[in-house]
């Protein structure tokens, strides 16, 4: 059992956990994840390591509610525990001294490229970090991702905050502006990353996603989780999840994550009931 | 012969299919003796030589003979921890039964059904025996893996003495025995069962640590101090075969369908939070003639599969799986297309599986493995509709250890490089069994391994031979 040592919502349905985990606090680097069970009956899912504090031995997770697991999760406060924790898995980041790095997080996906954003940093690149949100309220980790930028911009689609427009835009405003640009993260949905590929594909720039299959035991004993790169099978949980952007067959990985959705759909009406329930008692 | 062989009572067939409850249901106390008196008690007993952890079978079936039934499962553990397991799961026919004497004109005796028959007993009784366990030594083993190798050897060296820390990297413990082996066939509360008698001897379990992530070899030895390894990981990377549109919606490994459902209990969803394909009225195929494929096939069709095939390009003579396997899934209605092979998947257009291309094959020359060769017989290729394929063609190593131990050798084919007799790696004070070591084989070889292991360890630790003659 794992627990949390705080808990705080960063925006709607967006949460970040510090949990007691001290092995993984230890052993981590930036790229890298856990899988997570909640309660006896509970599935694992995997969700990046945002931060870690080997001194206290804690890590940091955030997760947006998105399912029954995720929104069981984000009902947990500070001195509950967690059922199982598995970590560090996966590879971590490759980080070098690319030169100018951009570090691209779409919606919750900025807080998995939080911590690459600062290993860049770290290794001596001029980071540059694009975090885009649907609006100003869902904007999260503004404060963190500036003070590991050497610029910081924020997109929001609504435009009620920062740039108005999507993070590709922004991209493709700076490269069109003649900056250099050696390397470039992206993390968030699907179609996010898929777009970013296209932007810097022209370009050649060196273009690195985190890619989000479904997973099972996150280990690589089962093939769930395996994505078409440069025409090869590569399980992402141990091969990835970091891999060429402009190498990875996103349709296939999108319609691979479809298999359960009308299954996640049934499970998390049945929560959504028994939440209702609860709160009549 | 007066008595014959006594059948095993079992679940009906139409009935089981509807559940995932155990298809064998065990010997009553009178079957149990009257099988037991079947045994003709050899002065040569060459029975034990086909154990791998060479069990005094003579004498325990003598005791159950005799009604001795708590005194039988004590003179079992003398060598085997997990009888009620082992019972269920080894292949007898090819190990212990093969060898009965009495195989050769009549039917061997049962020797499994026994052994599964007095553990069940000593469970039941509530009375399970703990083994003594000899003055510390001191000494600090770290096993990795909490699979039958990992149990086996874990028990042995914790009999010994020795102070056993088990790493597991999932969250239950026993490896194959709760992730691959359907509940039907071996249920997990005696899983947990027999491994609940190690914790109760001083061995400590950690499960959610994956070595060579969590933690590394190096760091077991240098920062937490022990004095000896043993790697138990099995062999869980699963084979893909590579041909067109595997990766399609609904093609998976046997190890992913089997975890879902036996681990993490899919097939009580949505009370279970994992969910699985929904089988119903579905056309499922499994490709593979092993027990994994056995174990898959009939674990969709008590999904609720309308047609669950299995697709193997040998005949049925060539097939791996037990024997007694292969006819539960004839009785629950399991299909079996034998020499073909699949060459491609095909899908709609949003990639889902509608279908594979199959081509019949024909057996020509032996090959390496003995067994004749399959030919692909030219023109024959047809479409077979399925809704999920279910890919059982065999597992190769996780990597994650041979990355970061680069001084523990590896073959060619990926298994860890040991020295047989004492089964220590290129590696000082590391050993390995099991699965990583030989491939995809038998709970009870993982044992025997373990315990080999086990018995050099001590001996390496504490000087040759340390009191192993009373052991």
């Amino acid at each position: 059992m794992y627990k949390i040592v705080s808990a705080r919502f960063l925006a709607e349905n967006i949460k970040k956990f510090e949990i007691e985990a001290p092995r993984i606090a230890k052993k981590r680097k930036a790229g890298q994840f856990v899988m997570l069970r909640v309660g006896q009956s509970g599935e694992r899912i995997p969700l990046t390591i945002a931060g870690s504090d080997p001194e206290k031995g804690t890590i940091t997770i955030i997760a947006q509610g998105a399912g029954k697991t995720t929104r069981k999760l984000n009902a947990m406060e500070a001195g509950d525990t967690i059922t199982d924790i598995v970590g560090p898995l996966g590879t971590p980041s490759h980080i070098e001294n690319f030169g100018t790095a951009v570090s691209i997080g779409g919606g919750v996906g900025t807080a998995i490229a939080y911590p690459t954003a600062v290993a860049l940093k770290e290794a001596g690149n001029h980071v540059i970090t694009i975090n885009g949100a649907r609006s100003r309220d869902m904007v999260i980790l503004e404060e963190e991702m500036k003070s590991v930028s050497d610029e910081a911009y924020i997109t929001t689609d609504d435009g009620s905050y920062g740039f108005h427009g999507f993070v590709t835009q922004k991209l493709q405003e700076l490269i069109d502006s003649g900056k250099k640009i050696d390397y470039v993260l992206a993390i968030g949905p699907i179609p996010m990353m898929k777009a970013v590929a296209e932007v810097t594909r022209p370009h050649n720039i060196s273009t690195v996603v985190s890619l989000n299959p479904i997973m099972v035991d996150g280990t690589g004993m089962c093939g769930g989780c395996r994505v078409t790169v440069d025409d090869e099978i590569k399980f992402a949980c141990v091969d990835g999840p970091e891999f060429d952007a402009h190498q990875v067959d996103f349709a296939n990985l999108s319609d691979r994550n479809k298999i359960y959705l009308a299954e996640e759909k049934k499970s998390d009406e049945g929560f959504e009931h028994d939440c209702r329930l609860e709160k009549q008692r | 012969m007066a008595i014959p062989r006594q059948k095993m009572p079992a679940q009906d067939p139409q009935k089981r299919i509807g559940n995932f409850s155990e298809v064998n249901l065990g010997y009553t106390p009178e079957l149990a003796m009257k099988e037991a008196m079947r045994c003709i008690q050899c002065k040569d007993p060459v029975c034990i030589k086909g154990c791998p952890v060479n069990i005094k079978i003579d004498e325990f079936i003598d005791l159950v003979a005799n009604g001795n039934f708590l005194g039988a499962a004590k003179k079992i553990k003398e060598d085997n921890v997990l009888p009620a397991i082992c019972g269920r799961v080894c292949p007898q026919e090819d190990q212990c039964e093969k060898e009965c004497v009495l195989g050769k004109k009549h039917e061997p005796v049962a020797i499994g059904h026994l052994e599964r028959f007095v553990a069940d007993y000593e469970r039941e009784s509530g009375n399970i025996e703990i083994p003594a366990i000899r003055p510390s030594t001191g000494k600090r083993i770290a096993v990795i893996g909490s699979g039958p190798a990992g149990l086996s050897c874990a028990n042995d060296l914790a009999q010994l003495g020795h102070k056993v820390v088990v790493f597991e990297a999932l969250h239950e413990l026993g490896g194959v025995l709760m992730y691959g082996v359907p509940e039907f066939r071996l249920p997990k509360d005696i899983v947990r069962t027999e491994i609940d008698v190690l914790k109760k001897m001083g061995v400590e379990f950690q499960t959610d640590v994956v070595v060579g992530r969590s933690v590394t070899i190096d760091e077991l030895v240098e920062e937490d101090g022990f004095d000896a390894i043993f790697i138990g990981v099995g062999a869980g990377l699963p084979w893909f075969m590579g041909i067109p549109g595997e990766n399609l919606v609904g093609v998976l490994s046997a190890n992913e369908f089997l975890t879902r459902v036996n681990l993490m209990k899919a097939y009580d969803f949505p009370e279970s939070d994992t969910p699985v394909f929904d089988c119903k009225g579905k056309n499922i195929a499994v490709f593979g003639g092993g027990n994994t494929a056995m174990d898959a096939v009939r674990t969709a069709k008590r999904l609720g599969a309308e047609h669950a095939y299995i697709v193997y390009r040998r005949s049925e003579a060539e097939m791996p799986a037990r024997v007694e396997e292969i006819h539960h899934a004839k009785e629950e209605g399991i299909e079996f297309l034998l020499l073909q092979n699949p060459v491609e998947f095909i899908g709609n257009d949003e990639q889902w599986l509608t279908g594979v291309k199959c081509i019949k094959m024909e057996l020509g020359e032996p090959d390496d493995s003995g067994r004749r060769r399959p030919v692909p017989i030219e023109g024959s290729e047809y479409i077979l509709p399925i809704d999920m394929a279910i890919i059982s063609i065999g597992n190769g190593s996780n990597p994650l250890i041979g990355q970061t131990t680069p001084d523990i050798e590896f073959s060619k084919r990926e298994t860890i490089v040991v020295d047989v007799n004492t089964m220590e790696t290129s590696k000082e004070n590391v050993y390995a069994g099991g699965d990583i070591v030989t491939g995809g084989a038998t709970v009870i070889l993982a044992m025997g391994a373990g315990r080999t292991a086990a018995k050099a360890i001590h001996e390496k630790l504490l000087g040759e031979s340390h009191g192993f003659d009373e052991w």
